[in-house]
This record gives C-alpha cells, sequence and structure tokens, in this order.
C-alpha cells in the first residue's frame, strides 16, 4: 500500500492504495465518484476521461499513484451542479444539442471536449472530429457531439449559439 | 394524424430538451456497477480459452485458498435452482436446440464459455483468484466456418448428430400471397433476367458503452435484480420460470443502462449465476464484464449467407425473388436466436411488388459465440440483400438505380397493400422520400460530377450508393407472433396516476436505454391531459414500478409503449369527467375537455384536471358510489407492425490505388409518420446511420481458425470514432401511420437497416467500371484495392471474405 495525497474536485484526498490501483478504480471506488465510467480495458473508449492537473486523461490510463500531489477533476467537479447550479458551456451544449442518448460515453466525452476546448478554443469540424477521436459513442453517431463542441465554442466566443 | 382538434398537440412535434440530459451530463447517473450495496461480493468468471473442448479436471483449490475468496463454484456445485437460459423462439417443431447450462460441465462449446466462477470481497481479489483456477481440457474439433458446419463435417455438439438447427420456410405459392418463383425464374431465363448472387452478411458486435453488469440483493423477502439489461420484465419472468423462485418474489430493475442495441435483450449466464450465488452466500454481489468479456461473451449479431436469385422482365420488372439463407447461431440458441432471420424473411421484398418469392433460412450451431437481435435484427439483412440486388439488376440492365426501384415499389395510391409475404403495409410515400432526397443530396450534380471523374481517369473516384428501404417495427401483434411459436405475446402496458399535488406519475412497460422514453412520452401525456410538460414523470424499468411490460426492443416502445400511454391517459380523462360534472354541478354530457380543463358547453364554468386530481385525493365531494381514483392503466396488443421507410443516398470518394473509402455525402429522408421530438428522432437516424455505415466499412467479429475472437476488444473492432464519419444530411417525411392514434412509426432501427446497402452500393458504384461485381464486408482499403486489382487483371471475384481490415 502506498499512502497518496491528491486533491479531487476541489476536495483534499488523502488514501492508502495499492500500486495497481488504476486512477478510475481509485475515483470509483475508493471516492465513490462513479460519475467517471469504465467502458473498455485498451484505454480505446475514453469513458473514463477526467482532467489531471487541467489535462484531459484516460483515467484507466494512469495509476492512482500517479496522480499523487496532483489535482483531479472529474465530470463531478467540473460544475456546481448540485442541486440545480448553472452548468459549464460544454455540459449546457450538449444537453442544448442532443449529443447524448445512453449517456455512458459522455462524462468522458465533455471532459475531452472541454480540454479540446482550452487547447483550440475555435476549432474546425475536422479538428473537432481528430480531437474526439481518443473517445467513442455508440449512440450519437457523433453529429450532434461535434454540434455541441462547436456551439460551446461559439459560447466561449460570446457569439449567439 | 388523429390528435383531435380538441387537444392541440402543443407538446407533440416540439424538440423538447431531454429530461433524462441532467444526471447524465453531471455524473449523477446510476448504472448497475455503480451501485455498492452492505457486504457485497463480487464474482470473477473463468473462461475457456478453447472454442471446443472436454473439460477434464478443474481444480480450484488454490483459488479457494487465497486471500478475501469466499467460494468457488463450478457445474458441480449448481443445483436446479441455478435454472438454463432458454430460447423464446423455436422457429420450428423440430428445431434442434442444444440445453444452454448456465456453466459448462464437460464440454465447452465457445472460446469464452463460463466454466467457473469466483466469489470474493473485491473485484481485484476475485480476479487474480480466478487466474488461480486451474482447468484442464481436451481440445475437440471445432465447428467455426458456417459454409463448412452446415455440412456436419464437424459436429458442435456432438450429441446432436447434426449442426443444423432448423429450416423454416414461406413460399409465396404456398400461403397464397403470390405465384411460384421457380416458374418466374424459368420463364426470366427464358426471356428476361436473373440475376444470381451470394452475399455475405458480416458477423458483428453490438458494443454498447456499458459493459453488462449484475447486482443481486438476496436480503429482504423479495430478491432483487439490478441488471444493465434492455428487458427487465423479460428476465423476471424467465428466471421465475427456470430458478424455481416465484414470479411474485422477484424484483428486476434496469437502473441507467448505457446502449443496448438489442445486445442487452438477452438472459444471460451472468444474470443467472449472479442470481445462484447470491442466495446461496446470502449477501449482495455484483459481476461487470470487462470489454473483453463483453467481446466474446455478449451476443453477437448478422452473420449470414446469403443465396439469392432475382428474376425480371427486359425492361426492368422483378418478377420473383428467391431467397436461401445460412445462418450463424453459435453455439447456443440464444433467447430470439433464429428468430432474427425470420423476421428478416418479411422484408426482403421490402418496398416492392414482387408477385413470387419463397424464403428458406438454414439455422446453424457453430462453436462461435451465440448471436441474437442487433439493431434491425433481420431487417438490415433484408434490406441488405434486395437492395444489393436491386443496384445490381440497374446495372445489368444499364438503367438508373433509381429509376429501376421506381417501376417496381409501391405508389402511394396503392397503401394499404398487401405484399408478397403476406403483411400489410398501412401507409407510405416512397415517390415523396425519394424526391425529396434528391434534391437535398445534389444527385444529378454529383452524377455528373462521377462521370467527370470517371472520364478524365481521376485516381479517387465518386460512387453513388442507394438505399429505398422500408421495415417492420413496433413489435408485435400477439397473434401474429403466435403463429410464429414465438414464446410471449407483444403487447405494452402503461399506468397513469394523477397525484394529489397535480403532478403525474406515468409508468410505462417499455424500458429505455438511451432513447429518451422519459422526454417523449411525456410530450405524449402532457398533451392528452393538457398538463404542463413539466409536472409528468415517467418510470420505466423496475418491474415493482412498471409492474406490467415487454420491455424494448424492435422500435416498439413509441408505437406499442406510447399507444398503451395514450389509451391510459384517455381513460383518466374519461374517468374524471363524471368528477367534473358533479363538482361543477352539470350533466357528464355536457362536459368538455379541452387543454387540462373540463368545462360545461356554453358557459365558462370548468375546473381543471389538477382541480379534479385534488377532489378525488381527499374524496370529500365525489358523485355517490364513485371509487375515488382516476388513475388509469392500459395494456395495447398492436393492431399491425408499423412500416417506417425512406430513401437514404450515399457518396463515397473510392481512393483506387490505395482501396480508402471516404464518405463524402450522406442523405436520408425518413418517412416515421408523427414525429414527437424531432430531436430525438433526428438523434436516433445519426446513431442508427453510424452503426450501418460501420457494417459496411469498418467493424467485423474475426474468429481464427482455432475458434478465437480475434477482433475481441477496441482496438482490433473498429467501432468507429469521430474521425471516421461525417456530419449527416438527415431529414424528414412524414405519412402518419394509419394504425395508431398518433401516427407515429418507429425509427430506433431505421438508420442502421438502410445505411449500409447504401455505402456498399456507394464503393461498387464507384468500382464498377474496372468490373468489380462485389466487395465483402467491411470494404476495409485491404478487400476494396484487392478487388480493384483482381478485377483489372481480368478475375472479377467471388464472394470470399479474405483479409480482412
Amino acid at each position: 500500500m502506498t499512502k497518496i495525497h491528491l486533491t479531487v474536485d476541489g476536495g483534499a484526498v488523502s488514501e492508502d492504495v495499492e500500486p495497481r490501483m488504476l486512477l478510475v478504480q481509485f475515483l470509483r471506488e475508493k471516492l465513490g465518484k462513479t460519475g467517471t465510467l469504465i467502458g473498455c480495458d485498451t484505454s480505446n473508449c475514453g469513458a473514463c476521461t477526467v482532467h489531471l492537473d487541467g489535462r484531459a486523461v484516460k483515467s484507466c490510463n494512469v495509476l492512482a499513484v500517479q496522480a499523487d500531489g496532483g489535482e483531479v477533476t472529474t465530470i463531478e467537479g467540473l460544475a456546481a451542479t448540485y442541486d440545480g447550479g448553472e452548468l459549464h458551456p460544454v455540459q449546457a451544449a450538449f444537453h442544448e444539442c442532443h449529443a447524448l442518448q445512453c449517456g455512458f460515453c459522455t462524462p468522458g466525452m465533455i471532459m475531452r471536449s472541454v480540454d479540446l476546448l482550452n487547447e483550440n478554443p475555435d476549432p474546425t469540424e475536422d479538428e473537432i472530429r481528430e480531437g474526439l477521436e481518443g473517445n467513442l459513442c455508440r449512440c450519437t453517431g457523433y453529429h450532434n457531439i461535434v454540434r455541441a463542441v462547436q456551439t460551446a465554442a461559439a459560447a466561449g466566443k460570446g457569439e449567439e449559439q | 394524424m388523429t390528435v383531435t382538434a380538441d387537444r392541440p398537440a402543443a407538446e407533440i412535434g416540439r424538440d423538447r430538451r431531454r429530461k433524462e440530459d441532467r444526471r447524465l451530463i453531471t455524473g449523477s447517473s446510476r448504472y448497475t456497477d455503480n451501485i455498492v450495496l452492505p457486504g457485497m461480493l463480487h464474482l470473477a468468471m473463468v473462461r475457456s480459452p478453447f472454442a471446443h473442448a472436454r473439460v477434464t479436471s478443474i481444480d480450484a483449490a488454490e483459488a479457494k485458498a487465497a486471500a478475501n475468496v469466499v467460494a468457488v463454484y463450478t457445474a458441480a456445485d449448481l443445483d436446479e435452482s441455478a435454472g438454463v437460459l432458454i430460447n423464446a423462439w423455436p422457429i420450428t417443431p423440430d428445431q434442434v436446440t442444444p440445453v444452454h447450462p448456465v456453466l459448462a460441465a464437460d464440454r465447452v462449446t465457445f472460446a469464452g464459455e463460463i466454466v467457473a466462477v469466483v466469489v470474493a470481497r473485491s473485484a481485484a481479489a476475485a480476479r487474480d483468484a480466478a487466474e488461480l483456477v486451474d482447468v484442464d481440457y481436451d481440445e475437440l474439433p471445432a465447428a467455426l466456418d458456417l459454409k463448412e458446419a452446415v455440412q456436419d463435417t464437424v459436429l458442435a455438439h456432438p450429441d446432436l448428430g447434426t449442426n443444423k438447427s432448423a429450416l423454416w420456410v414461406f413460399d409465396s405459392a404456398a400461403a397464397g400471397t403470390g405465384g411460384n418463383v421457380e416458374d418466374a425464374i424459368t420463364a426470366a431465363r427464358a426471356d428476361g433476367v436473373v440475376i444470381e448472387r451470394e452475399y455475405r452478411q458480416n458477423r458483428l458486435i453490438p458494443a454498447f458503452m456499458e459493459p453488462r453488469s449484475v447486482v443481486v440483493d438476496p436480503t429482504g423477502e423479495q430478491l432483487t435484480m439490478w441488471s444493465a439489461t434492455q428487458v427487465p420484465h423479460i428476465v423476471r419472468f424467465a428466471l421465475a420460470a427456470t430458478t424455481g423462485v416465484p414470479e411474485n418474489k422477484i424484483r428486476v430493475i434496469a437502473p441507467d443502462v448505457g446502449g443496448g442495441f438489442g445486445g442487452k435483450l438477452q438472459v444471460t449466464p451472468e444474470e443467472w449465476l449472479a442470481w445462484w450465488i447470491a442466495r446461496q452466500v446470502h449477501k449482495p454481489v455484483k459481476y461487470t464484464e470487462t470489454r473483453s468479456e463483453s467481446m466474446i461473451a455478449a451476443h453477437h449479431g448478422r452473420d449470414q449467407w446469403q443465396k439469392l436469385t432475382l428474376a425480371a422482365t427486359k425492361d426492368g420488372r422483378v418478377t420473383g425473388l428467391k431467397v436461401e439463407l445460412t445462418a450463424d447461431l453459435g453455439s447456443y440458441v440464444a433467447i430470439v436466436g433464429g428468430g432474427v432471420p425470420v423476421l428478416g424473411a418479411f422484408m426482403f421484398n421490402a418496398i416492392y411488388k414482387i408477385p413470387a418469392y419463397h424464403f428458406a433460412c438454414q439455422t446453424v450451431l457453430t462453436n462461435k459465440t451465440w448471436t441474437d437481435a442487433y439493431r434491425g435484427a433481420g431487417r438490415p439483412e433484408a434490406t441488405f440483400a434486395i437492395e444489393r440486388l436491386m443496384s445490381d439488376l440497374a446495372d445489368e440492365l444499364g438503367m438508373d438505380p433509381l429509376e429501376l426501384r421506381e417501376k417496381n415499389w409501391i405508389t402511394h395510391e396503392e397503401f394499404p397493400f398487401t405484399t408478397v409475404a403476406g403483411l400489410e403495409y398501412d401507409s407510405g410515400n416512397y415517390e415523396a422520400a425519394t424526391a425529396s432526397a434528391k434534391k437535398f443530396f445534389g444527385y444529378d450534380e454529383l452524377r455528373a460530377e462521377q462521370a467527370r471523374r470517371r472520364a478524365a481517369g481521376d485516381p479517387v473516384q465518386l460512387g453513388i450508393g442507394i438505399s429505398t428501404f422500408t421495415e417492420m417495427c413496433g413489435l408485435a401483434p400477439s397473434r401474429v407472433l403466435g403463429s410464429l411459436d414465438y414464446g410471449a405475446g407483444g403487447w405494452e402496458h402503461a399506468s397513469v396516476r394523477m397525484l394529489a399535488t397535480g403532478k403525474v406519475e406515468v409508468a410505462t412497460g417499455t424500458s429505455a436505454h438511451g432513447q429518451g422514453h422519459e422526454t417523449a412520452f411525456s410530450q405524449i401525456v402532457a398533451d392528452r391531459l393538457g398538463v404542463p410538460f413539466e409536472d409528468v414523470e415517467i418510470l420505466h424499468g423496475d418491474t415493482q414500478v412498471s409492474v406490467k411490460g415487454l420491455d424494448t426492443y424492435g422500435s416498439r416502445s413509441l408505437v406499442v409503449g406510447g399507444e398503451a400511454l395514450v389509451k391510459a391517459a384517455d381513460k383518466v380523462v374519461e374517468k374524471a369527467k363524471p368528477v367534473a360534472a358533479h363538482l361543477l354541478e352539470a350533466a357528464v354530457d355536457d362536459i368538455e375537455f379541452q387543454g387540462g380543463r373540463f368545462g360545461v358547453k356554453g358557459t365558462d364554468a370548468g375546473v381543471t384536471i389538477q382541480e379534479v386530481a385534488g377532489a378525488v385525493f381527499t374524496a370529500h365531494n365525489l358523485p355517490d358510489g364513485m371509487e375515488p381514483s382516476i388513475d388509469a392503466e392500459a395494456t395495447y396488443d398492436p393492431i399491425n407492425f408499423n412500416y417506417p421507410h425512406g430513401t437514404h443516398l450515399c457518396a463515397v470518394e473510392v481512393d483506387t490505388e490505395t482501396g480508402q473509402v471516404r464518405l463524402r455525402k450522406y442523405t436520408c429522408v425518413d418517412d416515421v409518420g408523427t414525429i414527437v421530438n424531432p430531436l430525438i428522432v433526428e438523434g436516433q437516424v445519426h446513431g442508427g446511420l453510424a452503426q450501418g455505415i460501420a457494417q459496411a466499412l469498418y467493424e467485423d467479429a474475426v474468429f481464427d481458425d482455432a475458434g478465437t475472437l480475434v477482433s475481441g476488444s477496441f482496438v482490433d473492432y473498429l467501432v468507429p470514432s469521430a474521425a471516421d464519419l461525417i456530419s449527416f444530411d438527415a431529414h424528414h417525411a412524414s405519412t402518419p401511420a394509419t394504425t395508431n392514434t398518433l401516427g407515429t412509426k418507429g425509427v430506433g432501427e431505421a438508420g442502421t437497416i438502410a445505411s449500409t446497402p447504401a455505402v456498399v452500393n456507394a464503393v461498387l458504384d464507384a468500382v464498377r467500371q474496372f468490373g468489380v461485381e462485389d466487395i465483402v464486408m467491411p470494404c476495409s482499403p485491404a478487400r476494396v484495392y484487392a478487388a480493384i486489382a483482381a478485377a483489372r487483371a481480368g478475375d472479377t471475384g467471388t464472394t470470399t471474405e479474405g483479409a480482412g481490415a
């Protein structure tokens, strides 16, 4: 067991973990952060995407011990949404554009989209599609996910949606 | 459309944003694997690495001794209360059906079959200990290739003596629905055209994003199962029927379910094992599969060889169609199993007036993963065959493929139309959808570009593919299912409760897993009852809440479940009328209901439905003898299937130097009747297109010579990413269905059914000029390149699977 200290969704966390424990297992099993989901075992699907020190990572591909001292943001900490609080603009755009159906890829897709827009606030459709290549969705055909990222990008520029 | 004038359709037709979204976009979801209960134990499966082998010994001593392991079970430990896995649709009385035990005993029949289960205090401990279970196998020859398996040279189940499970036949001459197809073929050989083809339907994996998961809580009086399933009511029935637990002691809950596409309409060994083990250890248990397990053990779809003969006159009028299918069941007959290709039997004739039709399907057992419904379930296979044939016939006759189709399709004046397969199509307008699709697509312009590129010898050639599809959905009239020997009915149930506070609680027997029922059904109820959309709560997916139901598959939820909802809501209004009359001191006949208000004809007096609900709750002042309730329920059995249709046009660019296929434009005009929520409908179409395109270009469940699934992860099984697809040009036409109140038609499977042949026809349209006649799906760069090279070398090719992606 190894003791790790990190910040998760704004709160300080300290736990003993097995060295082999994945960050996603740590989030789900130790912290009950079940908003972050596991869709595969080959790091292809991206359902488990969270932010580590401000960048999107697939949390199935990071050991919990590697997050020691870091700052993790999950879908649950992206915006103060408890008690009906305001959504993050990307969450709002996913809702507005019907960019989710079963919702299983959605937390990862949103976290990746936030990172994509941080890197490139004004992406072309091709850049969005390439940027989301590591996150699989089986329901939407991506059409409305692309629209949602475009909508969030436009909102970020203060344009009409 | 029969939304009556006194109930304006304020909500129906509105692009309401979904009620479901907030919990899903904020991480407040409840998928089965999120559920944690006190004392919960975890299961890990030990699975066979061999496709066919005798199990000579299992040594679990080391696993049992490992830290935090509670138990290890093998088939020897099971008793009758473990149950078996059932096939609900024996397609013929003499169907050969192997017994499907929940744990393999002395023989494993596919790579991935479970031979032992470890129960431990954590999922990690269970998986570690599963590695310690020592199983000795004696490998047996495996029946793998479908065409070889049907020859019975190697048997998937030696004790059965054959791999041939059932032969299901429909003949229009025998059924009295049409002529004799052999006569039509003979006549066409003498003075007409005969197209003979053999197409391959590649095996697919549903690949829902949420791996399957099951939790069973045996504490308390009732046993509760949470499962990532499409079919909680069917699971409950099957548990009761096979495990000896009375049905009224069983509660099955499908909480948030992360996609299904047919892949979660199964009753599974994993569910049955969790059910039995929880009762042995008297503690809650959980099993969540890994993606790799999901790929090998959750049922697959498609997998057919289609031998087809199409007869036509020289001017392009189809005179007969003969279909001979060989369909791979895998090693067990799944719950619908052989019923999937049989559903397709009714759809090969599609939108066309075909005077003579013969269909025969041989289902075959192999040592591969079982197959069952996958989005479309029989209809994509049928649509692929007929739409490929029509394009091949057009090519043979030198006709435009759209003109050929128009020459043969049912015109809109001809509805209702009884087809050669014996179904009555209630409505449709193929001309309108096609005209509209051509316009949006820019058909003539793209044909002109194609001609230019061809003339110039451009290394990147343009191909245009067509699919004018229809399908049968809204499963299903119970009598029809009975006539096909299906083991259940096709009705659906709904109940509507008016709460004291004026809110409305609705329970539906359908079980959504991404479709947006909470939103669309709220819209329907809001309109029927004249209450705010926000005040309607749709409950589903829990057999103790939605007490009756037959769940979600076959594009049935709106057209069958929605109709039950309409009928239940209308009963509420009828029950409320006497109360309103009583409160208003008027005669019941003078009460009219509009916009949520009961008024007295010719006066301003009235009460709202919420006020009536309040009065019924207090029950202080009701008509004498009246039961204090205006709640109502309805069980609706559909009178017919439902026939959405559409025209799909696909343009692809084929790089003849690399074999790479790039989607250029995809236009579709789908006629799904009255649309409740256009946003949701469009989303269903987009997702359906992606899955149909994926079959054509990317996805393939490939087994090696030893029977190992080699495309068994998302590394090898190519679920398309955003970068592989384009934005779709999706539109609607609307010819309301005449067989339900709202005029709705199913939409969940339409995109998948229609798109696969559109894409393959487009690829072939680009390369036919070189002499290519067929490319087996998925049309990977390797296959397209090889087909072009072979054709240029003078070999028009045969339909073999060859190298995949």
